[in-house]
């Protein structure tokens, strides 16, 4: 059967909702970049006029990828990862140095970055070889080789070094469970980088109380009888009573940390005559998870400042935007919080900001663009920004769904996931909420080789979607 | 369908509530916490200060006096340092690499603002380091104007101007830390002219401190406004005259016009180069000048409290008369002294008896104490006490025991006795006119400044009336002086009582044997003065000498003080007809050069 083109079949939606944000973008590096200077938007000394070239350039791109013949998208992704890993492979030897980085080619003047296409080829890759007849992702063996294929490219960008971009490999996680990985996998993934980064980021005497209300609470709502919430109510009182006991009457040497401990410990008896006597199998699991997972974040606090020295401390505390640094990471942060913050509910107005247009925030067009969204356009301003990415995330994730072909559908789920991650974590890092790890915000961030990969992961899919009903690879 | 369709739920809850997180957090710091907003407005603004030239100061005759000249602070922008050749910076400077590189390590907030980093650099120095600028990137030139003198004259007067110090800035808000201010002096009292008014101007800048335009189209800038110029009212030519004859003596020199009250110079010695207090080297030249045991800083003009002697002599023959106890024939014998009921006060030889006039010309103690116990012993009154009180009223009139409330700082009020002082030494109605005796000749419980001295001379000149001594005559763009300065405050004695004493003032200057102030005589001018003894317990007695001249229509009149110099007319009377000859005539008279010469050449300043 001939391969044609179904205008018709094209998710317009997803389309509109891509056009939307590659607009919004584009004003927003404009804002940024904007100045008494002002020539045309084409001007190609500045950042908008660029970025307005990259887009124009990417559009003629889509064309082109509709006009492939879309087998050669499942043909070909072995080869596409094999030249990926080639080019990262060469970045590292032949590459142009950018702060201490070799992430970059520079071609007849023009920027290139491996590392973005590295993202697409192992989509391409993992949806080939996870849509096999036989494969089975559950199994030892199908584990170890989608961990080698997210491993390798991941690894080669991270001795760039550019730590920022190799974990957004880690993003892929989300396209495993969806596929079968277990349950549980994903969860401990989650709790236990979750634990660790809050270690970190809070102050872990705060941490333990939260950990213990929650898996209580949660423990009241999985079982639903009034009797366990009875109990976990209790249990939660009882602890807390224990702990503020112990406040008054064990001498101040004793952290607060070692004061909750002491009071886990010792209120677990009650937990376990508790659960003597309602007869709570599940409880017992939940206090040892509970149990577990405080001791994790035990070592790692415990770790952290016994292991690291003073100068290593700061530079993990500066890495999570903990302590401000002049010129570097910490700094940046503080200045994106201000910018976004300074904009209030509604906003500065376009072309009014004053952080982002005056260089407060740094990489304030690529990897800080949200902060003028945040400083221009306010709450309002970040809050759409945020549904129409959740928008497109939502259709995507409904594109997959309806996929016959296993291979558009994880490779979907593939797109799905970088785009999440990036998307989650450029704006959480912008807020405080998560390590500065500079990372793009897909389709906004001024720069032509995320925004030309981005934009082919996206209409990749959109071509395998609109050919859907005809073709089940 | 395969078996994980269902997770696609899961997907979408971690996908709605991470996004739901991010919102939240996103309501927290864009529309709850209102701290950001306020960080924004500091990080993008910086207020740079313009500041106005300050007011200059001419004297009587419009010649300038006071200046300013620029000077130029390097200021330097930490986080636009780069590298720079350090060793070319340190020689145009003129300093040593220690110092560089402790003055860049003091630099306080290494962000956003600039700091001096080494004030009031010369024009010179300046001139071969703008030429080299391009090469030292991160340091800035911001200029500000010192003063400058046209002549080493009047440091007292003129008061100097420092930085402010941490306590005027808290209780000025006009203040910031590195401003100027005017301390002592016009500079000080007349601060608030001749500052003017700092401006501003809001800017906006990058995180570099780069500026890239005014803050919101400019709507925060303000001009500075220049301050306002004096002409102040001391004539230069009679101060340097008067700093040169009292080069050589410790004491004070104030003359004032009797028409005005305007002082047409005050002089201090041992005084100093008022461009010693400008400029960087200021604090060490202060030291220095503090340290110094003629106290040169201190303004014996104003500050000085001496007994006035027999130059108070006046003041008794005043009130006697305005009382009607003594009359101008009233006539008093002397023998060599004035002695009664165990009290005895000494007089040198003169003829005798003499009359009120006679009195005066002759400076005799016998005289005045006579007079000073017609007034105190007066039958009119209840007691001594009263009498003493009401004594007390018209001295006080004159402007002696308070400030004359002139444009000093630093006045101050001298010493006159209330009764109740004399009642619990003595007891109450246990003392009369002879316990304290002393006073009918300038002695014991009394003391004046040499302020208040002129403004008593000014006071007989006029006949009865002084304006406030003061030293502005004008200001830029303004019609008056203060009020204060314009209005004739009368003495309670009549005119007519004036005359006579102005009588035997000019009798004691141009009368035959007897008048104790001859050598104060000049050629065509009628000099009116009485010499007077301040005693000095410390050692040699203060030569003291009053006078105005001329007799009719007077236009100068003067107090001097030599300290150490014993007899009026010893020191105290030529330099002061010298200062009326100069300021009358314009220049001193061949035949009295000898006298401008000797005046010169002696020197009291080793005496104790
Ligand atoms: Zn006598």
């Amino acid at each position: 059967m001939k391969d044609r083109l179904y205008i018709g079949e094209i998710d317009w939606i997803a389309v509109i909702l891509y056009l939307t944000l590659v607009i919004f973008g584009w004003l927003n590096i404009f804002a940024v970049s904007y100045n008494n200077q002002f020539r045309s938007i084409f001007d190609l000394s500045t950042n908008y006029g660029d970025q307005l070239i990259w887009i124009l350039t990417s559009f003629v791109l889509i064309i082109l990828l509709f006009a492939v013949d879309h087998r050669s998208y499942y043909y070909f992704a072995y080869p596409v990862y094999g030249i990926a890993v080639i080019l990262l492979l060469a970045v590292l030897l032949f590459g142009t140095e950018v702060n201490n980085a070799r992430s970059w080619f520079r071609i007849f003047g023009v920027n290139f970055q491996p590392s973005e296409f590295a993202k697409l080829a192992t989509a391409l890759a993992l949806a080939r070889f996870l849509s096999g007849w036989d494969v089975k992702i559950w199994t030892w063996k199908s584990m170890l080789t989608v961990s080698l294929m997210i491993g390798l490219p991941a690894m080669l960008i991270a001795v760039q070094p550019d730590w920022g971009t190799a974990l957004v490999f880690s993003g892929f996680v989300l396209l495993f469970y969806r596929e079968g990985m277990p349950g549980w996998v994903m969860a401990m993934m989650t709790f236990f980088v979750g634990i660790f980064l809050i270690t970190l980021l809070l102050v872990p005497a705060d941490l333990v109380i939260m950990l213990v209300s929650i898996a209580f609470i949660v423990l009241a709502l999985l079982s639903r009888k009034t009797k366990h919430v009875m109990v976990s109510a209790a249990i939660c009182i009882v602890f807390y009573f224990t702990t503020m006991l112990l406040t008054d009457v064990l001498p101040i040497e004793v952290t607060q940390y070692e004061v909750i401990l002491i009071a886990l410990a010792l209120s677990t008896i009650v937990y376990l005559i508790l659960i003597y006597k309602y007869k709570l199998k599940r409880l017992l699991l939940v206090l040892a998870l509970l149990s577990g997972s405080i001791a994790f974040s035990y070592t790692v606090d415990y770790m952290f400042h016994n292991f690291l020295k003073p100068h290593q401390q700061m530079r993990v505390n500066i890495l999570l935007g903990k302590e401000t640094d002049v010129q570097n990471v910490g700094y940046n942060l503080n200045q994106s919080k201000i910018a976004i913050g300074s904009g209030g509910f509604i906003g500065k107005g376009f072309l009014k900001g004053t952080q982002t247009k005056l260089s407060f925030v740094p990489e304030q067009s690529t990897d800080f663009i949200f902060c003028t969204i945040g400083e221009e356009w306010g709450f309002v301003g970040t809050t759409l920004v945020i549904v129409v990415f959740v928008a497109l995330l939502i259709r995507l994730l409904f594109l997959c769904e309806r996929q016959k072909s296993k291979f558009a559908r994880i490779y979907g789920y593939g797109l799905l996931s970088v785009i999440f991650f990036h998307f989650s974590v450029n704006i959480a890092m912008t807020i405080g909420l998560f390590p500065v790890i500079g990372i793009p915000l897909p389709f906004f961030s001024y720069g032509g080789s995320s925004f030309l990969a981005f934009t082919l992961l996206l209409f990749i899919f959109i071509r395998l979607d609109s050919v859907r009903k005809v073709y089940v690879i | 369908m395969d078996r994980f369709a269902n997770r696609k739920n899961i997907v979408l809850l971690m996908i709605l509530a991470v996004s739901a997180g991010l919102v939240m957090r996103l309501f927290y710091l864009q529309v709850i916490d209102t701290s950001y907003k306020l960080s924004a407005e500091n990080n993008s603004k910086r207020i740079e200060i313009v500041y106005p030239a300050r007011g200059l100061i001419y004297d009587r005759n419009h010649e300038l006096l006071v200046y300013n000249q620029p000077v130029y602070d390097l200021m330097i922008a930490p986080f636009e340092l780069q590298e720079f050749d350090s060793t070319e910076l340190c020689e145009i400077l003129k300093i040593d690499m220690m110092r560089l590189r402790s003055g860049i390590r003091r630099v306080k907030n290494p962000q956003y603002r600039r700091e001096p980093f080494l004030k009031q650099i010369s024009a010179e120095t300046y001139a071969v380091l703008q030429e080299k600028m391009h090469k030292f990137p991160g340091f800035y030139v911001r200029s500000r104007t010192l003063r400058k003198y046209s002549r080493e004259i009047a440091a007292h007067l003129m008061g100097y101007v420092g930085e402010v110090d941490e306590k005027m800035i808290e209780s000025d808000g006009y203040y910031v830390m590195g401003d100027y201010i005017g301390v002592s002096g016009i500079e000080g009292y007349y601060e608030e002219l001749l500052r003017g008014e700092k401006g501003q101007e809001v800017l906006l800048v990058d995180v570099h401190g780069r500026v890239q335009g005014p803050f919101q189209g400019g709507r925060f800038d303000r001009n500075a406004v220049v301050g306002r110029d004096l002409v102040c009212t001391i004539d230069a030519e009679l101060q340097e005259y008067g700093e040169k004859l009292m080069k050589t003596y410790k004491g004070s020199i104030v003359a004032i016009e009797p028409s005005t009250g305007e002082i047409l110079s005050l002089i201090s010695t041992p005084t100093y180069e008022p461009s010693l207090l400008v400029g960087r080297p200021r604090t060490e030249n202060y030291i220095r000048l503090e340290k110094d045991t003629l106290e040169p800083l201190f303004n014996r003009a104003l500050m000085a409290n001496y007994p006035p002697g027999s130059t108070f002599k006046p003041v008794h023959a005043l009130i006697g008369l305005q009382e009607g106890v003594i009359s101008r024939n009233s006539s008093f014998s002397c023998v060599q002294g004035f002695y009664a009921r165990g009290v005895s006060v000494g007089c040198h030889f003169h003829e005798s008896p003499l009359n009120l006039v006679e009195g005066i010309q002759n400076s005799c103690n016998a005289y005045f104490c006579n007079v000073f116990r017609n007034i105190i012993d007066n039958p009119d009154y209840s007691n001594p006490a009263e009498a003493y009180n009401i004594w007390r009223d018209y001295v006080m009139s004159f402007g002696f025991g308070s400030t004359l409330k002139s444009d000093f700082i630093n006045e101050l009020t001298g010493f006159i006795a209330p009764s109740t002082y004399y009642d619990h030494y003595y007891g109450e109605n246990r003392w009369n006119a002879l316990t304290v005796i002393s006073l009918a000749i300038g002695q014991g419980e009394i003391l004046t400044t040499p302020l208040q001295m002129a403004n008593l001379a000014a006071t007989i000149a006029n006949k009865g009336y002084y304006y406030i001594p003061h030293t502005i005559k004008s200001i830029a763009g303004l019609d008056t002086i203060e009020n204060r300065f314009t209005e004739r405050i009368t003495v309670p004695v009549d005119t007519a009582n004036f005359s006579i004493v102005t009588e035997g003032m000019d009798l004691a200057v141009n009368g035959g044997a007897g008048s104790t102030a001859r050598i104060a005589q000049i050629p065509d001018v009628i000099v009116c003065g009485k010499t007077g003894t301040a005693q000095n317990p410390h050692g040699k007695d203060h030569s003291v000498f009053i006078a105005f001249a001329p007799k009719n229509e007077p236009d100068i009149a003067i107090a001097v003080y030599v300290e150490h110099g014993e007899w009026g007319a010893s020191y105290a009377a030529p330099i002061a007809s010298l200062m009326i000859e100069k300021y009358l005539n314009g220049s001193i008279d061949p035949g009295r050069k000898w006298l401008e010469a000797t005046m010169l050449s002696r020197n009291l300043l080793s005496e104790q």
